[in-house]
């Protein structure tokens, strides 16, 4: 048995007992809660068209492979995987944009292939960088957002690089 | 930005097949390119439900709250200088709460009511308080314990433990966010420094 397995299993085993001493209306509750998430996900569904449009074509058109060759020699000396770029570049400008491209890794190279392990990682470990402070500045009357953007674009630096360093010490490659 | 990203990604594939001569593979790839979009959701959407139903009962329960009185002492440590009974120290620490949580849509109401409150109590004018960048690089690292979407879509490609990568995600993100968070504190004493070498 995968001590990650028990990850999930347990976690949804304390929210009910915990809404059940709570006297939470379960089945109501988590109805709502799933209705929220599917019309997000319908709410999504329109730029994923478009962001798949662009990558499908750039993947297809053999763009994708000419610049990973190019770049490749470059990222390998911090350890990241040629495969991992466009992911690592798109990341923080679109959610959708990466989700695409992981969904076209992990068909192309095996989930628990060492590149699919570290794309795997890197997308579950960074945010939509640039999406996110447009957000929360736009929101206040703020106009200079001083060192937000370089100080958030280092951590998904970090990201990057130890994502791939992170498997290959834990998962062993 | 993402109009200039889109086009540059579309005309370079399309520069690049004319010439390299796979055209054939650009064409198909315009007409599937919509269904596979469709089948990702698809793929998606079912695990997203699911967790938005659990999560939403860990909020309704008041699990969520639980987890905001467990954080509250590390964020008094991070947000120096913020009174910790204020209106914008419970929306920090709500909004971190579900971050962690992964209810993306509670969470971004809750810091956008955490910057406005920020923005009234530090009374910062037009410049960026170091509080409010701390909040924002909270939010653009991704702190979620559980990455089930991309657990789903591992197992949906035939991943024999989609969840094997869970102490490497939980490492990697608690390195960028101290990245993160090292960065907002090192450039602002610098920023501070150089002000009071000016008076």
């Amino acid at each position: 048995m995968n001590l990650s397995s028990l990850v999930i299993p347990l976690f949804v085993l304390i929210v009910f007992v915990y809404c059940i001493c709570k006297k939470v209306d379960i089945f109501g509750e988590f109805v709502k809660g799933a209705k929220d998430n599917i019309l997000i996900g319908f709410d999504i569904l329109p730029s994923l068209v478009a962001l798949m449009l662009a990558v499908e074509m750039f993947k297809a058109s053999g763009a994708m492979t000419a610049i990973t060759e190019l770049i490749s020699p470059l990222t390998e000396k911090i350890g990241l995987p040629g495969e991992c770029v466009p992911l690592a570049l798109m990341r923080p400008v679109s959610g959708s944009g990466a989700l695409s491209i992981l969904d076209g890794i992990l068909e192309s190279h095996s989930p628990d292939s060492y590149i699919g392990r570290v794309a795997s990682v890197l997308l579950g470990s960074t945010e939509t960088t640039f999406y996110t402070i447009a957000v929360y500045f736009g929101a206040t009357k703020v106009g200079k957002t001083r060192h937000a953007l370089p100080s958030a674009l280092a951590g998904d630096f970090t990201a990057f690089i130890l994502s791939a360093l992170s498997v290959r010490l834990l998962l062993g490659g | 930005m993402i109009n200039y990203i889109l086009s540059a990604l579309i005309i370079l594939s399309c520069g690049y097949a004319f010439f390299s001569g796979g055209v054939d593979s650009l064409s198909n790839a315009v007409i599937t390119s919509g269904s596979s979009a469709v089948s990702l959701m698809l793929t998606i959407l079912g695990s997203m439900a699911t967790w938005g139903g659990v999560m939403r009962l860990a909020q309704a329960s008041g699990l969520t709250d639980k987890i905001t009185m467990l954080i509250k002492p590390f964020l008094k440590i991070v947000f120096r200088g913020l009174d910790s009974s204020s209106n914008a120290f419970k929306a920090i620490a709500m909004n971190i709460a579900a971050n962690i949580f992964g209810l993306g849509n509670a969470a971004t109401p809750l810091g956008i009511e955490a910057m406005r409150a920020l923005e009234k109590e530090e009374n910062c004018g037009n410049v960026a308080s170091r509080n409010m960048l701390l909040l924002t690089v909270f939010n653009t690292s991704s702190i979620e314990i559980i990455p089930t979407t991309v657990a789903t879509l591992r197992l949906a490609h035939g991943s024999n433990s989609p969840l094997d990568i869970l102490p490497c995600v939980l490492l990697v993100s608690v390195a960028s966010l101290t990245v993160s968070i090292l960065c907002v504190y090192i450039f602002d004493t610098k920023n501070s420094a150089r002000r009071k070498n000016k008076e």
